[in-house]
């Protein structure tokens, strides 16, 4: 099929970028987005004009480092995908895809479609961890966790951090992601410890890098490529409601 | 306080007043729907509850209408404070944006609502300052009520006013939930269900005065 790419191209930071347009032949259903850019680099490169530069790594769906919005969408048309799994053949003959970087005052455009995603970084180191003991390895079984709750951590742990939420919250609010990173620690036990400093510091965090507010759209909920829920932005509004009223300023600062 | 105002200071500490704001809100609506209301058992009944909040809940009256004034700043407050902090954040848009699950009445929380607010001044102007409609008398209530919304414009303006507030109160009520941490599986689809059966409650309940005014079954 016959398809035309309408893509970002920004040569730095600071440079003002625009849509280009490239006729692309000969796609095949069975490549993915990522090969296709691959082959239209491939040409660019032989005519002797900068390839697109785009974020990947593993390109099986589970790194979190692929993602551009895809004619509007994160990660495209197909649910619970990421752009390296997405398959050409989710589109048609004579469609033009629009492909730009994700959007957001905190994920400043390095190249093309590349943006700087370490301020989710920033809000892990934030309040992301737990406390371990140090030593050998404790027993498989000493802490009992109710299967449920092993489950719904995982389903939180299941965020890969690739800024699909952000891009397609029209407020840029990143309440999804930090809800998830929140979420999956203070479902377990282990994360007891720190949950009322975690969901302080990293609320206060997010804040301080310039994401929006969550309104409650559910957008992040629908592009997100691994299904994590609205379900954990109440449970981020909880933990933090809770810590607001109990957590003492010695408590915050010792832990 | 320091407490208080680190809160605040982020944005889901204004949701949090937002909704909590909104629900006394609501519960205001709630009450005043049921005043006017009465304005179907007849004349003498909403004139006499018009004369039993002015005359033996006066001091009552005075401490509600200073907490929900209170409440009503608040919740604008936040709203324009959250607001911009949204609009800050994505400095570059998009040249195609698909929305997916949002809807009209989220999107439009930030614009019904200054509507809201201006219908509000209105509608204190014409019912609680009498000074603007035709209706002017100072112990007749029911008089007032009838003869403003004999006015087509006035019950149009009502109306319209009315079905925005419902827009807002849907993705509010429900929005509320959720920023209250009120999120459960099991009870997800009530949640959506208890926020439509509101807003029509309240929209109907409003609206049926006007409608009834028009169609000439008070008079």
């Amino acid at each position: 099929m016959k398809l035309t790419l309408k893509i970002w191209r920004q040569e730095s930071p600071s440079a003002k970028g625009r849509l280009v347009a490239y006729p692309m032949d000969h796609v095949e259903g069975d490549m993915s987005f990522l090969e296709l850019l691959d082959i239209l680099n491939q040409s660019l490169i032989k005519k002797g004009e900068a390839p697109v530069a785009f974020d990947h790594d593993c390109r099986e769906g589970i790194c979190g480092s692929c993602g551009f919005m895809i004619s509007g969408i994160a990660h495209g048309p197909q649910k619970l995908t990421t752009t390296c799994q997405l398959f050409m053949r989710q589109f048609k003959d004579g469609d033009t895809i629009v492909a730009e970087p994700f959007r957001s005052k905190a994920f400043p455009v390095i190249k093309d479609l590349v943006v700087d995603r370490s301020a989710l970084d920033k809000i892990v180191q934030a309040g992301g961890f737990i406390s371990a003991r140090t030593g050998s390895g404790p027993d498989a079984n000493a802490i009992l966790i109710p299967k449920e709750k092993a489950d719904k951590s995982m389903d939180a742990a299941a965020c890969i951090g690739c800024g699909a939420c952000i891009a397609a919250c029209p407020n840029g609010s990143a309440m999804l992601f930090t809800s998830a990173k929140i979420s999956h620690l203070g479902l377990l036990p282990q994360g007891q410890t720190e949950r009322h400093q975690r969901a302080l510091r990293m609320v206060s965090k997010m804040e301080e890098l310039g994401f929006g507010a969550c309104s409650n759209h559910g957008e992040c909920e629908a592009v997100c490529p691994k299904g994590i829920t609205l379900e954990f932005i109440a449970r981020l509004n909880r933990d933090f409601l809770v810590a607001s009223v109990v957590a003492t300023k010695e408590a915050v600062k010792k832990v | 306080m320091a407490g208080m105002l680190a809160f605040y200071h982020t944005t889901v500490g204004k949701k949090i007043v937002m909704a909590v704001t909104g629900v006394m809100m609501f519960f205001w609506l709630l009450g005043h729907m049921v005043g006017n209301l009465q304005i179907f058992l007849g004349p003498d009944k909403i004139n006499g509850y018009a004369h039993f909040l002015h005359g033996g809940a006066a001091e009552i009256l005075v401490v509600v209408r200073t907490v929900m004034i209170i409440a009503v700043l608040l919740h604008i407050l936040a709203a324009v404070q959250v607001t911009l902090a949204n609009w800050a954040a994505r400095p570059v848009g998009y040249s195609v944006k698909k929305d997916i699950e949002t809807s009209y009445a989220a999107r439009t929380m930030i614009w019904t609502g200054p509507l809201i607010l201006i219908y509000l001044i209105y509608h204190l102007l014409m019912f609680t300052y009498l000074k603007v409609g035709p209706g002017i008398s100072e112990t007749d209530v029911y008089h007032n009520v009838v003869e403003a919304f004999q006015v087509p414009l006035i019950s149009g303006i009502y109306i319209v006013a009315m079905i925005m507030l419902a827009f807002h109160l849907w993705h509010g009520a429900w929005s509320m939930l959720q920023t209250l941490g009120a999120n459960h599986p099991k009870y997800n689809r009530l949640r959506k269900i208890v926020a439509t059966g509101l807003s029509v409650i309240i929209a109907v309940g409003f609206v049926s005065v006007p409608v009834a005014v028009l169609l000439g079954f008070i008079r």
